[in-house]
């Protein structure tokens, strides 16, 4: 592996050929949105760039984002960027393990310091000293903050990565937090979702190799081409939801005719994805269209907001079972009853003050 | 103030009034200008829509029967509550306009005269008669001073709440790079998330009905108990006196 190897290269190594090679590059032109012309663009890139290391560590996690990344739709695009990305350092997927695993890392961090792409899967737990995530000896915060120091830029890989996910959940023992809480000088690209979508994941990674930067981000740091607009944007079921027509429970007659699943708890409203437009699987379905609501995984915080069943959020800090409903029909009952009971007393006060002042001019004449 | 009391009192009907022992002296000052009163009720109306349309939005009513391209119940509530929230945003912020160049209690909206230390103490004594611990009430020709800070809790900053979150919703629905998004789109970031923002919306709508059951029952009362006329005012814009007594 000699660094001046290029994408293509690589490629032609690992028994792509120039045909499948092209395919690739007009695919991803299309995933990423772009137009035809940038076909030949990606391919002068591949062909010309020396090929961009990438370090994928994983931390507190369940590795649904390799298991989405290995199944991209496309076989084609799931060789390439394998063997584009090669893996310098993964530890689930390497070959190598121990020592020999721990080396390979230390030996790509020197080898292209400042120059490699480092993808994290899950997140360090920092309680304990970060006791709650060992990788080779070592707690995970200490080797993600080791690899960080000299990488280009870092991909948050899921919701754990980017937000936290369900370790991060209530009460959050370990105290697991999110990569940008931890590296805080360096580009970061959060690509949340539980897992994300495999061609969303190809699609930030081919860019960033291709075109040797960032994708632009929004506010939150993910990118726009895949997460600019709510799963309810481009939800199919959408007409129904502006008709009025809902499943009212799981079953119904609303549920067999495909109904808007708004009122048994789709997150799709508040939940920026690609879901709706992507899909799963080789594009074949996604949960809307199996018939369950969005659970909002690319959400921050999903775990803890109540309900994936009900359409008002649970509010936690009222105690148990509480949404925005009850507390406010709550408190305005509350002032509702003080009125009735301010209204009685003041219409005695005025009685009474009444009675004397007629009392009084009775005394006076 | 004193002058328009003279020249009311030369009124034959307030000559008359005198001349009857024990019947109520009415004195009368113009208080609420036109563009306030207006902005009153449509405001009370705006919010009276956006509440129902709200509530809808969250709990939507039952399944509409026949084909989806023959209903549209969601997206015409959904665009009541838009328009309504437009002509409640733009209703706020002429009000804002009209604080600067409207009269003195035009102003009392926006303005809390918290340094006045006469004014906290009138604060406390508006406290006290509500807790009937005052015999008499004062007379005043605006809001009262607990009306004034009540008022600017509930609709200054309530409605400024409601204004930019609901924007930020709407940035959601006009997509990224359109106005709304551009002014308003910090706001789910600054949040967390999105559904958050749906939230504090929701229970912002409950802090506004809550202040309407107080400002209504208020209203009615002290035009009943108080010195001065209420509910009336907000019609004509004259505020009238029950008596002549000073303060
Ligand atoms: C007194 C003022 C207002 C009240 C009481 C009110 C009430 C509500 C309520 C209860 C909801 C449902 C929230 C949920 O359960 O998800 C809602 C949603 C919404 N409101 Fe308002 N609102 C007000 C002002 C505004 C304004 C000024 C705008 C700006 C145009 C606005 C735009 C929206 C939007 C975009 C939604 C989300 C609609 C959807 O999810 O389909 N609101 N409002
Ligand atoms: S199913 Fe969910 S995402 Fe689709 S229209 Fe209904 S609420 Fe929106």
């Amino acid at each position: 592996m000699k660094p001046t190897e290029t994408f293509y290269e690589v490629m032609r190594r690992q028994g792509v050929t120039r045909r499948s090679f092209l395919k690739f590059c007009s695919l991803t032109a299309t995933a990423l949105g772009l137009g035809p012309s940038y076909m030949s663009e990606i391919a002068h890139a591949m062909e010309t760039k020396p090929r961009t290391p990438v370090i994928w560590l994983h931390g507190l996690e369940c590795t649904c984002c390799s298991e989405s990344f290995i199944r991209s739709a496309h076989p084609l695009v799931k060789d390439v960027v394998l063997s584009m990305i090669s893996l310098d350092y993964d530890d689930t997927l390497m070959a190598s393990a121990g020592h020999q695993a721990e080396a390979a890392l230390q030996d790509t961090i020197e080898r292209y310091k400042g120059n490699y792409i480092l993808a994290v899967e899950g997140n360090p737990p920092l309680n304990e000293d970060g006791m709650f995530c060992i990788i080779g000896g070592k707690p995970f915060v200490d080797q993600l903050r080791h690899a960080a120091e000299n990488a280009k830029a870092v991909i948050s890989w899921g919701s754990c990565a980017s937000h936290g996910c369900v370790q991060a959940a209530r009460p959050n023992p370990t105290q697991a937090t999110p990569v940008h809480k931890v590296i805080t000088d360096k580009p970061i690209i959060k690509v949340p979702g539980c897992p994300p979508i495999a061609e969303v994941m190809t699609g930030v990674i081919t860019y960033m190799l291709t075109f040797d930067r960032l994708p632009e981000l929004d506010r939150t740091g993910r990118p726009k081409m895949f997460y600019s607009q709510r799963i309810h944007d481009k939800c199919y079921r959408r007409p129904h939801f502006d008709a009025g027509q809902f499943v009212e429970s799981f079953d119904d007659e609303g549920a067999r005719r495909g109904y808007c699943l708004y009122k048994v708890g789709c997150k799709g409203p508040t939940t920026y994805n690609a879901c709706s437009t992507v899909r799963w699987n080789e594009g074949t379905s996604f949960p809307i269209q199996a018939g369950h609501g969005c659970i909002g995984c690319s959400e921050d915080g999903f775990w803890d907001k109540g309900s994936w069943y009900a359409r008002l959020q649970n509010i936690q800090q009222f105690g148990i079972e509480a949404n925005a409903d009850k507390i406010g029909a709550t408190v305005a009952a509350g002032v509702g009853g003080a009125v009735a009971v301010h209204a009685a007393i003041s219409a005695l006060k005025r009685a009474q003050i009444k009675r004397q002042s007629v009392a009084e001019n009775e005394e006076n004449v | 103030m004193t002058d328009i009391v003279d020249a009311e009192s030369l009124s034959p009907k307030r000559a008359q009034a005198h001349a009857l022992p024990g019947a109520t002296h009415q004195t009368s000052v113009y208080v609420y200008e036109a563009p306030v009163r207006l902005w009153h009720w449509i405001n009370a109306a705006a919010i009276l829509v956006l509440a129902l349309t709200g509530f809808f939005i969250g709990r939507p009513l039952p399944t509409m029967p026949g084909e989806a391209s023959a209903n549209f119940l969601m997206g015409y509530i959904r665009f009541t509550h838009f328009t309504a929230g437009y002509i409640l945003a733009i209703g706020f912020l002429f009000r804002f306009y009209w604080s600067f160049v409207g009269n003195f209690h035009a102003k009392q909206l926006f303005r809390l005269p918290l340094n006045d230390p006469e004014w906290r103490k009138e604060v406390l004594f508006e406290l006290r008669w509500y807790l009937f611990l005052e015999k008499r009430p004062k007379k005043y020709v605006g809001h009262n001073p607990l009306a004034q800070v009540a008022m600017f809790i509930f609709m200054t900053l309530g409605l400024t709440f409601m204004i930019v979150t609901g924007f930020a919703l709407y940035a959601e629905g006009s997509q990224r790079g359109s106005w709304q998004d551009m002014l308003f789109g910090w706001v789910i970031p600054l949040v967390g998330q999105s559904y958050d923002v749906h939230t504090l919306h929701r229970l912002g709508m409950w802090f506004i009905l809550t202040f309407i059951i107080i400002h209504i029952y208020v209203a009615i009362r002290e035009d009943i108990m108080s010195r001065q006329s209420i509910v009336s005012t907000m019609i004509s814009g004259d505020r009238t006196f029950k008596d002549d007594d000073p303060d």
